[in-house]
């Protein structure tokens, strides 16, 4: 289903940590926001979701999600944040069972743990299907969570900066199965990152941001100028293209 | 991402299966043991009762004239041991789900009944009672009405804070230990201007007791938990995805801040209840919870119930030592949780070996 954001805004404390932010995302489309610290990246996807309430509005298909339960927009969209934590001692199959939540009620059915352990396994750690979520590694607990974001079988996946806790052979990986989801079961993606050659690789569009606002969106090869990166990031930057890759050389910081 | 695991998807929901087994069994046997002790625990004091004796006496009330009692056996049983009994169970029951529920809301093992201050607001409105002779309701009911609103009124306090915007877990549970500072201060001061005789008769209500249960005091007790307890195990699998974080349980679905709310509200009822009558039982409440989850993982939907049976089992085994320890003084109970409760709990996070709880 199409995702429409129409003249976004959120402020916090009277500072409009967003302005003016207008977005489309088609079925079967991967999105990248890009932008340095502080752009409002982590912030637009708090939005879209609606854990954070901004102004404007923000469409699943004809539906305004502001008339939205909770529920029904969970099971539109799912959100994997950035440091995923749990205070209390649970197992990595009642992690992603959560994912479940927004589908059934207080206990899960057996179609429930089914769906779990499948996509425990389509991430590769159902050998820690048991085991305490605390107990896993940074990169290991990320890949759980989004385990969960593919339980919930929404057909929005919104991430926030999903590779910074893996290795670059996690990161491919993760990158890779997102394409697939998105190529082969329709699902849109839409995440925060910073890194922009991954960005740059694996992304339908990219969206630049700035200081709360985009600045520039389209492919790739059109967002990641030397102009654009100079201005937003203030490094000088050199970009080759090889193999019909986009290559995002760093110089100096300016 | 990786070959194909060697662990089967079968034999996965098997090994799950068998551990939501083991917390099953864990809550019976706890059921169980909490009967033993009802038994084990009648038979103690001046008057010798075996444990046969005491169970036909209470089943003879549940079923009466079938079996052959003594009349003295049920005079002792049904009025001076089984109300001291059922208000230790029923009072660590409720101390342990309330302390359940808010480590779970505040997503923080320090949280309990104690710490979030609702205990000494019930402490403060004790003596207020007791030294001014001023309270919200009359007669023999003034010193526990006073407990009673003393506790929701702290709890009134830190739910007001955290629906303010912006206000983290870590804030309500300052906001609750500077409130059990003020109202100990307040209840000090008090203390201080009174007589000999009502300033002890504070000190006495601060410790705790079960001496003066009585069965109204108990059907009130436990028609607040059994009206509650489904509210709470209802909401449990929420609470379950808010441990992961607002933001996790927001995009899950779930309306954290109404979920915190409900479950706050419930716990705050269930200790305010329990504490106008005992006067302030410390520990369980922290300790029931951090047992059970170190048992049987932190799945709140069998947390709770567990922590409660738990609490209540804790409670009536320190009542033992509290009445055997000095005969013929019977041990206030307070005291006695806490310095069973200390060497247990330091020997326990001691132990673990997990940066988490």
């Amino acid at each position: 289903m199409k995702l429409i954001i129409n003249e976004l805004q959120f402020n916090y404390s009277s500072e409009p940590l967003l302005e003016n932010v207008n977005l489309e995302l088609k079925p079967g489309e991967l999105v990248s926001i890009i932008g340095p610290n502080g752009a409002g990246k982590s912030t637009l996807i708090k939005c879209i979701n609606r854990i954070l309430e901004p102004e404007g509005s923000i469409k699943i298909g004809e539906k305004d999600t502001k008339k939205m339960s909770r529920n029904e927009i969970a099971k539109h969209m799912s959100y994997v944040p950035q440091s995923p934590e749990n205070k209390f001692p649970t197992t990595v199959l009642d992690t992603v069972l959560m994912g479940r939540r927004p589908h059934s009620s207080w206990r899960f059915s057996e179609n429930d743990i089914n769906k779990a352990l499948n996509s425990l396994e389509l991430m590769g750690i159902s050998d820690f299907a048991l085991k305490d979520y605390n107990e896993l590694s940074g990169g290991q607990q990320q890949r759980v969570i989004i385990a969960r974001a593919i339980a919930q079988e929404s057909n929005i996946v919104l991430l926030d900066e999903p590779t910074s806790n893996l290795d670059i052979k996690h990161q491919l990986s993760l990158m890779e199965l997102l394409k697939e989801l998105v190529q082969n079961k329709g699902i849109s993606v839409i995440m925060a990152i910073h890194d922009l050659n991954i960005s740059a690789r694996y992304s339908d569009r990219l969206i630049l941001m700035e200081k709360g606002k985009i600045v520039a969106a389209g492919e790739p090869a059109d967002v990641l100028t030397e102009e654009n990166i100079e201005e937003v990031y203030g490094v000088k930057i050199s970009v080759r293209e090889e193999n019909g890759l986009l290559h995002i050389i760093p110089l100096r910081s300016l | 991402m990786k070959p194909k695991s060697l662990i089967s998807s079968d034999s996965i929901k098997k090994d799950y299966n068998d551990l939501i087994g083991r917390k099953i069994l864990f809550i019976i046997a706890l059921s169980i043991s909490i009967i033993a002790i009802i038994g084990i625990s009648s038979t103690i004091g001046v008057i010798g009762l075996s444990v046969k004796e005491v169970y036909l006496t209470i089943l003879n009330v549940f079923f009466p004239d079938t079996f052959v009692v003594s009349d003295v056996a049920a005079r002792v049983v049904c009025y001076i041991r089984l109300p001291r009994i059922c208000m230790g169970i029923l009072a660590g029951i409720g101390l342990g789900i309330s302390g359940a529920v808010m480590q779970g809301i505040l997503r923080n093992p320090l949280a309990s009944p104690y710490t979030l201050g609702i205990s000494s607001g019930a402490g403060f409105g004790a003596a207020v009672a007791i030294v001014l002779g001023a309270g919200f309701a009359g007669g023999e009911y003034l010193i526990i009405g006073n407990a009673f609103i003393g506790a929701l009124i702290c709890s009134i306090v830190i739910l007001l804070l955290s629906s303010k915007q912006g206000t983290t877990t870590e804030t309500m549970l300052l906001a609750g230990i500077a409130l059990m500072y003020l109202f100990s201060a307040s209840t000090a001061l008090l203390q201080y201007f009174a007589d000999d005789e009502a300033s002890k008769e504070v000190t006495f209500w601060l410790i705790g007791s079960l001496s003066y249960a009585t069965w109204n005091q108990i059907i009130a007790i436990a028609l607040i938990i059994v009206i509650t307890f489904p509210i709470l195990l209802w909401k449990s699998n929420d609470l379950n995805l808010i441990a992961a974080g607002d933001d996790t349980a927001k995009s899950l679905g779930i309306n954290v801040k109404n979920t915190r709310l409900i479950l706050m509200i419930l716990a705050s009822l269930i200790t305010a209840s329990i504490v106008c009558f005992t006067g302030t039982i410390g520990f369980i409440g922290l300790v029931a919870p951090h047992m059970t989850r170190m048992i049987i993982g932190g799945d709140n939907r069998f947390v709770f119930p567990a922590s409660a049976l738990l609490g209540g089992l804790l409670l009536c085994v320190a009542d033992i030592f509290a009445i055997t320890l000095a005969e013929p003084t019977i041990l206030p109970i307070g005291i006695m949780t806490s310095y069973m409760g200390v060497p247990l709990f330091l020997y326990l996070i001691l132990r673990r070996r997990k940066s988490y709880w």
